[in-house]
């Protein structure tokens, strides 16, 4: 009777779980993350320049320094975040089911991610846009002379359709080998398997800065794609998602109204009375979205301004040497508008 | 009958555990279906197979059948299958011949060949699948010139770190008659040696058997070569300015991935053939040696025909998972049921369905071979008598 009466036990959970599938909502992600006493944040399984941890297993880059922007934010400390790498395949998956609060992961927004998989995006952080990589000794110079060439990509987001997308509309063929693993990826490029390796131009920037000659190669001006790069957060949770988007604002704004982590002491005396109420000296922004008063003062004073971050990662000094490009502040020509903060 | 007197009774005890074990496990399955379900349509993520029905939009390098990217996701899951198919049958059927004989080796008394068998053996079978496939992929992309400096082996057949191009032999519909015909004389003229050992066993007389056998092969080709117009070209392969284009390509994916599971199973296979050798009573052997059968007919007449029934159950287990690891495929860049699939996940955001999809093509791939060797072994298998 010892089997009869486990299965019974089996039954009875069962049910008393089914019961309660659809119970674990009521608390908001802020509440969550505040009761936690840290930030969980989804980033990439390495990329130079974007999330890379170190041998002591601390991460930097340029997703990662949102995440420390947001966490300055939420608790006045940089440093209360755990990191969590994702897999490309399964990163909206992580981000639905709870298991990290952002998703920080050079993500493009779309519609249809927007519309159906349950997240919402925050403001693009990084305009990219999916480009092609050859070997300088082919002699091309526009991605249109390609016309069947073999071309190796990664599996992730929509790089596949893309491409075929462009050799569709200049009626031109091509072969294409997609790798899983991004090594596998690049030695097949660098073999000379495939004639060009396609993906966004910041992730072609970080091919070409691990390669053994750097010289040889030659990112082709086409950009065959908007990629948008933008966080993420579960959908229907609107604070939440003002939390991550004012973050990110305010790393743009700081660099618009000169606010550095250097000078961001003496601001606090600024005549500017915007800058005052980004930095809480002035009227309570703060409080409005569940923050702390001095919350801008946090992000800048602990994580810098959008030219710092993008600089200190991604900019002309370090291994990926990307030009600001279209990420530039609106009123340089570029695509970077905050919203007033007022 | 009362029902304590059912619970008295033993089949019917039995019965009821079984009947209880399955709505256990149906309530479970219930259960997470549910949940599933709930969380999805509250976190408004698209759920159903809808989607298998639009537009695909991205290229497979490898298709057997015709496919576009303007054709449906279902066709390109289509081309996924079928080349998981392609891969893992060839890896089957040459790792089932390469086993047998390294099975066979490893038994010879020369010890230099049983020895470089066994290390064979033992290399194979004490690695990973993947860290090969890694190391064939290497293999072939970096030791073979690319595709610009390919190696002429002979005029129009070509050798790169792009694969292997020949000339391609385009038929015409005349070539299908000519097919149909041939196949129709192969069973014409097996059925004539069946028939003429039948007589031969009923009344000692032999007739004349492989004479009459070609005729009834050749004379339906020849009827059918004189009434249908057959001919072929010849598409030979050309230098683009990438790539060779026209004629036949054979992938390095595709070379990598056969490399690695026809050399894993064959390994496998080579074990159970020498198991299944060594199974057969001695007796056996001196008995064939005794009678005057030389080495090879003792082993081909005596020994393997027996080994068979001890080999067949366990080759199943390989053939299963030779299918299975070809999935392994998306490491090295063969466009497989499961790299398809992932790219159908990416595209629309849906995992569960084609992880759904994939498995269910998986399970009945590999009930699908057992229940093939199932029948073969009924055929092998001694016959009560």
């Amino acid at each position: 009777m010892a089997m009869f009466r486990t299965a019974c036990r089996v039954a009875a959970a069962a049910m008393l779980l089914g019961s309660s599938v659809v119970a674990a909502e009521a608390a908001t992600t802020l509440e969550t993350v505040k009761a936690r006493g840290k930030l969980i944040c989804g980033v990439s399984m390495g990329t130079t320049g974007f999330a890379l941890a170190d041998a002591q297993g601390k991460f930097a880059g340029f997703d990662v320094d949102v995440c420390r922007a947001v966490s300055a934010a939420v608790f006045g400390d940089p440093n209360k975040v755990d990191f969590v790498m994702t897999n490309i395949n399964t990163r909206f998956q992580v981000l639905q089911s709870g298991e990290i609060d952002i998703l920080s992961r050079q993500t493009t927004m779309t519609y249809s991610r927007e519309a159906s998989l349950g997240i919402d995006f925050g403001p693009a952080v990084f305009y990219d846009g999916q480009g092609l990589m050859v070997a300088k000794s082919l002699g091309i110079t526009t991605a249109k002379d390609l016309d069947g060439a073999a071309v190796c990509t990664l599996p992730g987001t929509t790089t596949a359709q893309n491409l075929a997308d462009f050799f569709r509309a200049t009626g031109k063929k091509f072969e294409l080998v997609v790798f899983e693993n991004p090594d596998e990826n690049n030695n097949a490029f660098f073999s000379g398997r495939c004639d060009a390796v396609s993906s966004d131009r910041s992730d072609l920037a970080s091919i070409r800065a691990a390669s053994k000659s750097p010289d040889d190669y030659v990112i082709l001006p086409e950009t065959i794609s908007k990629e948008p790069l933008a966080p993420a957060v579960r959908q229907n949770d609107s604070n939440w998602r003002d939390i991550v988007s004012w973050t990110a604002w305010m790393l743009m704004a700081a660099e618009e109204k000169g606010i550095t982590q250097a000078n961001v002491d003496e601001q606090l005396k600024s005549e500017d009375p915007e800058i005052l109420r980004m930095l809480g000296a002035t009227d309570d922004l703060g409080p409005m979205l569940g923050l702390d008063k001095a919350w801008g003062y946090n992000v800048v004073k602990h994580v810098g301004n959008y030219a710092e971050v993008f600089d200190r990662n991604l900019g002309e000094k370090t291994a990926l040497g990307l030009s600001r490009g279209p990420n530039t502040l609106w009123n340089n020509g570029g695509l970077l508008y905050p919203p007033p903060f007022r | 009958m009362s029902p304590i007197v059912l619970l008295r009774d033993r089949r019917a005890r039995e019965l009821a555990y079984q009947v209880i074990c399955v709505a256990a496990v149906a309530l479970c399955v219930w259960y997470l279906l549910r949940n599933a379900l709930g969380n999805l349509a509250q976190q408004d993520i698209a759920t159903g197979f809808a989607y298998l029905g639009r537009e695909a939009g991205f290229i497979i390098s490898e298709t057997p059948i015709a496919y576009e990217p303007s054709d449906s996701y279902a066709r390109a899951v289509l081309v996924g299958l079928l080349n998981t198919v392609k891969v893992s049958l060839l890896a089957i059927v040459l790792g089932t011949i390469i086993g047998t004989l390294v099975g066979i080796a490893r038994l010879s008394r020369n010890p230099l060949l049983s020895r470089l068998m066994l290390f064979y053996v033992e290399a194979l079978r004490n690695v990973p699948l993947l860290l090969y496939l890694f190391l064939w992929y290497a293999a072939i992309i970096f030791t073979l010139p690319p595709v610009k400096q390919a190696i002429t082996l002979l005029p129009g057949v070509y050798v790169s770190n792009s694969g292997l191009v020949v000339p391609a032999v385009v038929w015409n519909s005349g070539f299908w008659a000519l097919a149909v015909a041939a196949g129709i004389g192969l069973a014409a003229a097996f059925a004539w040696q069946a028939a003429a050992k039948r007589k031969r066993i009923a009344t000692g007389k032999a007739r004349p058997v492989w004479p009459v056998a070609l005729g009834w092969f050749i004379a339906p080709v020849v009827v059918a070569a004189l009434l249908f117009d057959v001919s072929a070209q010849l598409d030979w392969p050309e230098l683009g300015r990438f790539r060779l284009t026209g004629g036949a390509h054979l992938k390095p994916e595709f070379v990598a991935l056969l490399l690695g599971l026809t050399l894993g199973a064959s390994a496998s296979v080579a074990e159970i053939v020498r198991s299944g050798i060594l199974a057969i009573g001695r007796g056996q052997r001196e008995a064939a040696q005794a009678l005057g059968l030389p080495e090879g007919l003792t082993m081909r007449l005596v020994i393997l025909p027996q080994a068979l029934r001890v080999i067949v159950p366990p080759l199943t287990n390989i053939y299963v998972t030779t299918f299975k690891n070809s999935s392994l495929a998306i490491a090295i860049g063969y466009p497989d049921l499961v790299m398809v699939s992932n790219n159908i996940m990416n595209q629309t955001g849906q995992a569960i369905e084609p992880i759904a999809l994939f498995m269910l093509v998986y399970l009945f791939l590999s009930l699908t071979t057992s229940l093939l060797m199932n029948w073969y072994n009924a055929q092998v298998a001694l016959k009560g008598r």
